[in-house]
């Protein structure tokens, strides 16, 4: 056995974790729930895994899935203080860094915030020269009074030469142990987004060291011996070392592994993903193997940012949602009960009905005592499942983006009550091992490169653009850790700038591949 | 009648100047948070009716030029558009005692209100389109051939730069947008100044107060969980065109314009939106008919939430509804078909007119 891959997703509720061999079938899998302290829930799935007999010393890459950086932002939890740097004076100084985000969360991130000389207009001129004595004074200023530091500079996508002498000089002045988060590695073009990501980004560094040092003891805990990697919010892949640096690409891996690890078992790579959980279903579109972005600025814990994210559809539905009858007839939702499902709902002993206790009296599931809910009018059974059900074809309907009947994907614990038929889907496919769809999402991502900036098409042709474009996204997957040979163009999009001379565009340019392992076949899932 | 901004207003404002935009126009959102800091450092910004200014007045119109793309990274100094009107107001000789909006639709709404507060002066309830165009001509001050000199133009940096004289608008808006590409893609702008009768005689009169209470309409539609979409059509004179998923968007640049199409569809049933910047011309894509044209406004907003949709955000897959709003009278007329008509935009069919006027829902002049 060799070339053995973990997957854990750390979830809200539960911590999973599952084993898939070279070839990519699943040896084993646990859920166990979440701890607080997240290392000794990853250690028990861990041991669960191990002990249906996957030797320690097959494992040679472990992949974990968190939604610690995410819970971090809404919660306002262990998140660090930033002094923010923006590079772009006399511009943008009517819009100070931080003036959109919520008051709590400003004062708990950003101590100081300053707009220093600087920047580049879309055409490569500066907009300053770079204020080296300002941004001198601005480093002792924040020495000693911050646990990070967060640098933007107007138009760092098309030149990031500014941001990169200014993190040079602050460097100087704070010391080595300060991270500085830079503002073209993080986003693209939009600046106050691509700000508030990146001072996000700064604030998540303790986060994301915690997380990635419960994950490191737990596996070494265990003996295993492997590459370490995070998934991110597109599905891909990051190396430990990375993921360090950038964590706020991991604010959205949740939801993207359960939808790419429903595209995974079931072998399609277009379809709709319903992710049944216990309160909530979440549905989204899977394209070429991935999952569909969001087109709108997206929120997170109340700032703005430009972060491409899938494109979600969550509705209160779930096997815990409580089912009641009254005098508008029956009501699904949007109450749940939640984590107590195995302890309320009837055919688990409990007096709650539930959407669980509808699909198993309808004959859709064998679950707990059936002879629970046998009692049930047929009406009552009916009607739950119909309200049920017109919830999902709307949801999916929603979701889906063209009129034919497209596959369904159903995963996640509660899509037990989705039946074999729904109005505009061709089939409705339910893999196995689909109750840890996440740990496998996160257990098969794959590594990607991107590259998102404004070219001029002056003297060069739209080709060699596209090609240049292309190699710099390649160059960047290779560095996360990717291998070369399998890197495929998953995402390729155009915009030209409107009222620009000299035919400028906008090009967002992404590869993915699989992860280079050593002794792994090429191509091999 | 006067009224003073409020941040709620402001807010409101922002969302019903981007419905207004017609997909183009720019994000009015950066302007929101301009305001609303000089707003919260104390400024205090009055609305006045076009009703209520004296013959003496001297009325000026401030906005931004330039490619929406550049205006979300390079954000403006703060200073530029009341240089642009001090600069305005050297070339007259005389103080401006107005600032008014010259485009409702999009960012432009807002521009005039930094100035307005800034500089104390009170904004009047009036635009020069009703919604948003591409070109400086396309307003109804060039349409009565009104004089646009003198245009002050002035950068983030404070480059400043007056045109006293040009032939026509049109020459206007070649100068002003090459030496715009030359300030950086985006510039603060002054021009059109204009008497309390000119004003009076040709502005889309109501427009500020008309687009607050339209992002009113839906901020409260949403907030009760109704239909914002139901509740923008009971306040402008409008037509439901379509709800479905965009199942295309072909982009390009043409002459610096950033033209394409959208496909929408629902079922066996598809339209195709045809834009430049703003959304022109809505066509059943069976019949070939056109269902909607320029200048009535085709606005595309998030069916849910009434969210407006510009150009830049649409993506293969998005949920949209679209309408048309009945264009203001003004541009309605043989001269300003000439200028804003489909064949202005090289569109071969015929304007066929919504029923309406959006004067009507404006007419109220009230916010509240």
């Amino acid at each position: 056995m060799q070339d053995v891959r973990l997957g854990v997703d750390v979830g809200g509720t539960n911590t999973d974790a599952v084993v898939l061999d070279g070839s990519g079938r699943v040896l084993a899998k646990a859920k166990t729930p979440t701890t607080a302290d997240v290392t000794t829930g990853i250690a028990r799935a861990i041991d669960m895994v191990l002990a249906a007999g996957v030797p320690a010393t097959a494992i040679s890459a472990a992949m974990l899935g968190t939604t610690q950086c995410i819970n971090a932002i809404l919660e306002r939890q262990h998140l660090g203080r930033v002094g923010v740097v923006r590079l772009g004076a006399p511009a943008t100084l009517a819009i100070p860094p931080l003036v959109d985000w919520p008051e709590d969360l400003r004062a708990l991130v950003g101590r100081a915030s300053y707009v220093v000389a600087g920047g580049f207009e879309f055409d490569g001129r500066e907009i300053s020269p770079l204020d080296e004595a300002r941004l001198r004074a601005v480093g002792q200023e924040l020495s000693g009074q911050v646990d990070a530091i967060a640098l933007s500079s107007v138009f760092s996508p098309v030149n990031s030469e500014h941001e990169r002498r200014a993190a040079a000089i602050l460097r100087e002045a704070v010391g080595e142990h300060i991270p500085i988060s830079l503002s073209h590695e993080i986003g693209s073009l939009g600046l106050l987004e691509r700000e508030n990501a990146t001072v996000l980004n700064a604030a998540l560094m303790q986060v994301i060291q915690l997380a990635v040092e419960a994950f490191q003891s737990a596996i070494v805990r265990h003996g295993i011996v492997a590459n370490l990697f995070l998934t991110q919010n597109d599905g891909t892949l990051m190396a430990l070392d990375y993921a360090l640096h950038y964590p706020i690409l991991t604010v959205a891996s949740g939801p993207t592994n359960s939808i790419r690890g429903a595209a995974y078992l079931s072998g399609l790579r277009d379809a709709v993903v319903v992710d049944v959980g216990g309160t909530t279903t979440d549905i989204g579109a899977l394209r070429h193997g991935f999952p569909r972005q969001a087109a709108v600025a997206i929120a997170l814990g109340g700032v703005r940012t430009n972060f491409r994210m899938p494109d979600l559809l969550s509705i209160a539905l779930g096997g815990g949602s409580i089912v009641r009858a009254g005098g508008n007839g029956v009501s699904v939702g949007p109450r749940s009960v939640g984590y107590q499902l195995t302890t309320a709902a009837r055919i688990f002993g409990g007096d709650t009905l539930t959407m669980t206790d509808i699909a198993v009296a309808a004959g859709m599931s064998y679950l707990g005592d059936p002879g629970r809910v046998r009692d049930l009018a047929p009406d009552l059974v009916e009607q739950a499942r119909d309200t049920a059900l017109r919830l999902l074809a709307q949801g999916i309907d929603r979701v889906k983006t063209s009129s034919v009947a497209v596959p369904v994907i159903a995963v996640g614990g509660g899509s037990i009550m989705i039946p074999d038929r729904l109005p505009g889907v061709a089939v409705i496919v339910r893999p196995e091992h689909f109750d840890c769809a996440n740990a496998i999402g996160a257990a098969i991502a794959q590594v990607s490169g991107e590259v998102d900036r404004v070219w001029h098409l002056e003297g060069q042709s739209r080709e060699s653009i596209l090609a240049e474009a292309r190699e710099m996204a390649r160059e960047k997957a290779g560095r996360a850790g990717a291998d070369p040979d399998t890197l495929e163009l998953i995402e390729c999009e155009e915009i030209p700038l409107a009222y620009l001379p000299g035919n400028a565009v906008r090009l967002r340019v992404k590869v993915a591949g699989w992860l280079k392992l050593p002794g792994r076949e090429r191509g091999e899932r | 009648m006067s009224w003073t901004l409020t941040e709620q207003d402001l807010y409101d404002l922002t969302t019903g100047a981007g419905i207004l935009g017609t997909g183009g126009g720019g994000n009015p959102y950066l302007g929101y948070l301009h305001v609303r800091e000089l707003l919260r450092s104390g400024a205090r910004i009055t609305v006045m009716s076009a009703s209520t200014l004296q013959e003496t007045d001297l009325i000026c119109p401030v906005g931004g030029i330039g490619a929406p793309t550049i205006s979300i990274e390079r954000l403006p100094n703060g200073g530029e558009y009341l240089g642009a009107l001090r600069t305005v107001e050297a070339a007259w000789g005389r103080r401006v005692s107005h600032v008014s909006s010259i485009e409702i639709g999009g960012a432009n709404a807002l521009r005039p209100l930094v100035v307005a507060a800034q500089a104390g002066l009170p904004l009047v309830d009036g635009d020069g389109m009703g919604r948003a165009f591409p070109e400086l001509q396309m307003c109804t001050f060039a349409i009565a051939d009104l004089p646009i000199t003198p245009i002050a133009l002035q950068d983030v940096r404070g480059n400043s730069l007056l045109i006293q004289q040009v032939v026509n608008a049109r020459w206007a808006e070649q100068i002003a947008r090459a030496a715009t590409v030359a300030m950086g893609g985006s510039a603060a702008m002054a021009l059109f100044c204009l008497s309390a009768p000119d004003y009076r005689g040709t502005a889309i009169t109501g427009t500020v107060s008309l687009a607050v209470r339209l992002g009113r309409v839906v901020r409260r539609a949403r907030e009760s969980h109704q239909d914002p979409l139901a509740a923008i059509l009971a306040l402008l004179p409008a037509r439901h065109l379509f709800t479905g998923k965009v199942v295309d968007v072909e982009r390009r640049t043409v002459r610096g314009f950033a033209r394409g199409r959208v496909v929408l569809a629902d079922g066996a049933q598809r339209i195709g939106i045809d834009f430049q910047n703003e959304y022109l011309i809505a066509r059943d894509m069976q019949s070939g008919e056109a269902l909607a044209t320029v200048p009535d406004l085709i606005c595309l907003v998030h069916p849910e939430t009434g969210e407006p949709l510009t150009t830049e955000v649409l993506r293969y897959g998005s949920q949209v509804a679209a309408i048309a709003v009945a264009a203001p009278g003004p541009l309605k007329s043989p001269a300003a078909l000439a200028m804003v008509g489909p064949q202005a935009f090289g569109y071969p069919d015929p304007y066929r007119p919504l029923p309406g006027d959006l004067r009507t829902a404006a007419a109220e002049e009230r916010v509240a």
